[in-house]
């Protein structure tokens, strides 16, 4: 079980219908490759986040595969057009089954 | 020959540029689009026949970076602040107390961080931030001390300097700690291991140049703790000491040793005036 996940995300409050935001999210995960061995000499076993997805209203707006490459703490900053008010849905995927969610809510006008 | 000419003409093309890179740039910080910072500022006092103007390393870093540093969410330092305020709230030891306990909230210590290292009267000698949350821990809170630059303690210097920034470096040079001071300074210029370089040589007399494929800052320390991309980690200012002396092919000494106490006092006075970054973002 990793420790000490937390996942944050920065989505604007209000946007204008039709209007591509930006948003930020990250997620603070140690991302144990699985390459790297203890003083023993050990293999290290592998724990990582191994997908990333965002919806809006029930909609996929990105589906992420993630692999031992990517490094800790893992950042993603992508562009979403708001059709109308509602609601972005985060969720990360643990590869001990952990899942890991955050939601925002975005106003239009 | 003729291989030899051309190669010196694309030596030249290749390092001309480079030069102009190496100069720090003339942007500017403003925190979440709310705070400006004073990353460029008149050279305190004591420093007047050294340089005119003190600047913070922001400005030799790429412009990415600087935008790491200029949001807090892609700041990558909060993520351990945020570590150092779950900490803040936590009891420890055995009197059962948190900092929060006597303290308040981690806001209310604003003004705090720019006034270290100083003068402590108790302990009748120069005291670093460090030292004074490891002397909380061991009288008041009857915990362990924390080891010097170690996760905890340097967390928790983030969060210190996190709730001071856009306020100006001011450490008292006079008075009780004007020994250490002198001290600090002495080292400061004093040549060191088999590449016989002093801080000045580098940081005074090169800063805006490239040492190998890096640029050379002035060497501030406003933005400590620094969030390096190289070790994705906060380091300390001791720390940062040791492997500059390291790579000086010196024998260093140790994080919270008398020596680095005083360099840290002498080379934040040196920063004095210049806005409290830390947790910055470099490379």
């Amino acid at each position: 079980m990793a420790s000490g996940v937390k996942p944050r995300v920065k989505v604007p409050k209000k946007a204008a219908a039709g209007e591509a935001i930006t948003i930020k999210t990250l997620i603070s995960h140690k991302m144990e490759s699985g390459q790297r061995k203890d003083k023993e000499g050990n293999l290290i076993p592998r724990s990582i986040i191994n997908r990333f997805t965002c919806e809006f209203n029930g909609e996929s707006v990105i589906d992420v595969e993630i692999h031992p490459a990517v490094s800790t703490n893992p950042y993603f900053q992508f562009d979403a057009t708001v059709p109308e008010a509602g609601e972005f849905k985060f969720t990360w995927y643990d590869d001990d089954g952990s899942v890991y969610d955050e939601t925002k809510k975005v106003a239009v006008g | 020959m003729k291989f030899k000419a051309m190669s010196t003409i694309a030596a030249l093309a290749i390092t001309v540029p480079m030069w102009a890179m190496a100069d720090p740039d003339d942007d500017v910080l403003v925190l979440n689009g709310e705070t400006e910072m004073v990353t460029k500022t008149a050279a305190p006092a004591h420093l007047s026949d050294a340089m005119d103007e003190v600047m913070s390393g922001w400005h030799f870093r790429s412009d990415e970076t600087q935008t790491m540093q200029a949001d807090d969410f892609d700041n990558p330092g909060m993520v351990f602040v945020e570590n150092a305020m779950a900490a803040w709230e936590t009891p420890e030891g055995s009197e059962g107390k948190s900092c929060a306990s006597c303290h308040g909230a981690p806001e209310d210590m604003a003004g705090v961080k720019p006034t270290y290292p100083k003068w402590n009267d108790g302990a009748e000698t120069v005291y670093t931030l460090q030292m004074a949350m490891n002397d909380c821990r061991t009288k008041r809170m009857g915990a362990e001390a924390w080891g010097y630059d170690k996760g905890p303690a340097i967390e928790m210097v983030a969060l210190m300097s996190s709730v001071s920034r856009g306020m100006p470096m001011n450490v008292a040079i006079d008075g009780p700690a004007q020994a250490t001071w002198e001290l600090g300074k002495e080292l400061y210029y004093t040549r060191t291991g088999q590449l016989d370089l002093s801080c000045a040589n580098c940081h005074e007399d090169n800063y805006g140049n490239m040492i190998r494929a890096d640029h050379l800052s002035q060497g501030q320390v406003n933005g400590f703790p620094a969030y390096r991309l190289k070790n994705a980690k906060l380091n300390g200012v001791h720390s940062r000491f040791k492997g500059c002396v390291r790579d000086t092919r010196a024998e260093t000494y140790k994080p919270g040793s008398a020596e680095f106490i005083a360099l840290e006092l002498y080379v934040s006075s040196r920063a004095n005036g210049l806005s409290v970054e830390g947790p910055s973002v470099r490379n």
